[in-house]
């Protein structure tokens, strides 16, 4: 009670670029625990928020598959000869599924959370991977559907399905440096949503989803290096059948996956880099 | 110890520290614009929000940043919890600094209070187990035991705050940023506030306390800082410091009722009305400083009309030195319509009064509004005369009520 008896005791003085505004901030549990709880809560709010929530979440890539099948497969024949092809179809469509809303949603994360980064301390980065770990769930819940609907479909387990969280670990981060990139740039730049949207669309066409990566005919090494073309084929490897080339024997080599694999961390790292570089101005500038 | 601390003592140290904001005057800017014009330079004005300020705060104190809108208190607060960058000058703190401006930031009106505080909770600091365990304290400090499982949307505003603040305090920090936030819930729970900031004092914490109140800041600071157009204008104990506030402000002030009144140094025409004068007079129409117990007096004002006004509204409340109204009253109140005054025309406002203060000193604030709510203020002036009332100090209390004790045996 007195106050002579001081309840705290006295650190030293630390110098303000320690507790200036960036990226990750001066306490790692802290970013941990700020990210995880944002992930939470957005996942929460939107799933749960109604009864239905999570079956709209599934009905809508579920949904959307539908309407490709019967229109790849029924009308336009396009899945012929393609061992699987449904299966292929929804598993690639749920994984562009994770890596869309992630980075959609990464376009405006920050001026999202504007109340955060205006009125408390908060590690800028935790806006952004957060947004990627809520996908994440997502992806997590709709893999069962998809894991349902494969063994339904005559697919065997086989060891290589342990492929499957590796595959799944590159496309998070190519989405995280992605969302870094895209939502940092946001702030400087307003039209980087529209255009984004029109890239999103040219990568969905552009990447074996609603095709695989044999039809790419003689173009196919060029288009392998597209992270996400290589992902989705190793994935058809891996998961829907084993009978199909992996993406190493697409692309040419082993060797020659460090292309894709190259631009992952390249992406990432330049989206570390530049939104580490525009975290201290972000609450200022928004 | 108080006043100019040497520096590897401070729990806060700011030392010439300057912020500007970039203001460009084309809002957005776009990719499409930059792609167009590639060599053309953005335009853009520069505001300097926060320039060369240097102070240093002691550990334990209870420290106020008081000036007006755009003067730069927030800005500065801002800077030093790490929300905005600094262009120049060195920042320090000892010790965590609690990360909260405003209250329930993040809030989320679709979940439930008990989600909401573990989220803000977390937010502001606290791991998880913390966050849990002080769950039940939390809830507790704000009284709202049985609306845990009310959505926040369906809470009043009042309600929320309290939730906010019972969060706030839970966060352990040695030095507190606190920015405008004790006008919160009923007069019940803001006194609670208080008593929480006190105890937070008392507990050796330092409070940076950013306000427009001159009144809270003399009733909690130890020390205050006044700025202007992001300088410092002043640095001292909080009464010279709401001096200087008000000066700043109004233009001219009364140092008090024993000096002959300063005059209007004020443009006139600037609004409708101007209090050009404040003081306190005995019955004999005599200014005074000081007056006994039960001597009847009068709390006046002069009132200049720049426009003609219909039946306007004077205020005049007495407030002691712990910052609390004694009493407040106006022409609207007590006096009913106060007629037609031409422009340019000055008006001696008195309000008698029986003296049933108890000892201590008062100060005066003087109003003067537009007839109606009385929310439009023409012009109001906080503490421009002060009164000391002689008598005896034993008494409690801000009112001598006349009475009498009756005793009746059984």
């Amino acid at each position: 009670m007195s106050a002579e008896v001081p309840a705290v005791e006295r650190p030293a003085l630390v110098p303000a670029h320690h507790h200036g505004p960036s990226a990750f901030g001066d306490d790692l549990q802290r970013f941990v625990n700020l990210t995880l709880t944002l992930a939470m809560t957005d996942f929460k709010l939107r799933y749960f928020g109604s009864a239905l929530g999570y079956l709209w979440s599934l009905v809508r890539p579920l949904l959307f598959f539908g309407v490709l099948y019967v229109m790849f497969t029924k009308i336009l024949h396009a899945g012929k000869g393609i061992p699987h092809y449904a299966v292929y179809l929804l598993t690639a469509i749920m994984l562009w599924t994770f890596f869309a809303e992630a980075t959609t949603s990464s376009v405006q994360c920050l001026l999202a959370r504007e109340g955060l980064l205006r009125k408390i301390r908060f590690p800028r980065l935790a806006i952004p991977l957060a947004v990627s770990l809520t996908a994440l769930f997502t992806l997590s819940t709709n893999f069962l559907a998809v894991l349902i609907f494969a063994l339904a479909s005559g697919i065997s387990p086989q060891l290589t399905w342990l492929e499957l969280p590796v595959l799944v670990l590159l496309l998070l981060i190519l989405a995280l440096g992605t969302g870094m990139l895209l939502s940092a740039l946001y702030v400087r730049f307003r039209d980087i949503q529209p255009i984004w949207e029109v890239i999103a669309q040219i990568l969905f066409y552009g990447s074996p989803i609603i095709y695989v990566a044999a039809q790419y005919k003689g173009l196919v090494r060029v288009a392998m290096c597209n992270p996400l073309a290589a992902i989705f084929t190793q994935m058809r490897h891996a998961f829907v059948d084993p009978s199909a080339h992996s993406a190493a024997v697409y692309i040419g080599g082993s060797v020659r996956l460090l292309i894709p694999l190259g631009i992952i961390a390249i992406v990432f790292a330049l989206g570390l880099w530049f939104f580490n570089r525009e975290a201290p101005r972000i609450a200022e500038r928004l | 110890m108080r006043s100019g601390a040497p520096a590897d003592s401070s729990a806060v140290s700011v030392v010439n520290v300057s912020k500007a904001f970039k203001l460009p005057h084309q809002q957005y800017h776009t990719l499409k614009e930059r792609a167009l014009h590639p060599f053309r330079s953005s335009t853009y004005d520069v505001l300097q929000a926060v320039n060369d300020v240097s102070v240093e705060i002691a550990p334990g104190e209870f420290f106020g940043i008081v000036g007006r809108n755009g003067s730069g208190k927030s800005t500065l607060l801002k800077c030093l919890a790490g929300i905005y960058h600094t262009d120049e000058g060195q920042l320090r703190v000892r010790g965590r600094l609690s990360p909260f401006i405003e209250l329930g930031v993040g809030f989320n009106p679709d979940l439930t209070a008990r989600d909401n505080v573990a989220i803000n909770a977390i937010m502001l600091g606290l791991t998880r187990r913390q966050a849990r365990e002080r769950f039940d304290d939390i809830i507790a400090f704000a009284e709202l035991e049985e609306f845990l499982d009310l959505r926040l949307k369906n809470y009043s505003s009042g309600m929320t705050v309290r939730l906010a603040f019972s969060i706030a305090i839970q966060v352990d920090a040695e030095i507190l940023l606190i920015d405008e936030v004790l006008a919160v819930g009923d007069a019940t729970f803001q006194q609670k506030c208080f008593d929480e900031f006190h105890r937070l004092k008392g507990e050796g914490r330092t409070i940076l306390f950013v306000t427009h109140s001159m009144g809270d800041v003399q009733r909690f600071c130890d020390r205050a800082m006044l700025l202007d157009k992001g300088r410092v204008v002043d640095i001292g104990d909080p009464a010279s410091i709401a001096r200087r506030y008000n000066e700043i402000n109004f233009g001219h002030i009364l140092p008090g009722a024993d000096a002959p009144s300063a005059q209007s140094s004020r443009l006139s025409g600037e609004r409708a009305a101007d209090i050009t004068d404040a003081w306190f007079e005995d019955g004999d129409g005599r200014r005074i400083a000081a007056v006994a117990q039960d001597v009847a007096c009068c709390a006046c004002m002069e009132v200049h009309c720049n426009e003609a006004l219909e039946d306007p509204i004077f205020g005049v409340a007495l407030r002691n030195d712990a910052g609390y109204t004694a009493f407040a009253t106006t022409t609207a109140v007590e006096h009913g319509p106060t007629g037609r005054f031409a422009a340019g025309a000055s008006t001696i406002v008195r309000m008698r009064f029986e003296n049933w203060l108890t000892a201590g000193r008062y100060s005066l604030t003087a109003s003067v509004a537009r007839n109606g709510r009385g929310d439009d203020t023409f012009d109001l002036r906080e503490d421009v005369a002060s009164l000391i009332v002689h008598g005896d100090l034993s008494e409690q209390g801000v009112a001598r009520l006349p009475h009498g004790f009756e005793l009746e045996r059984r």
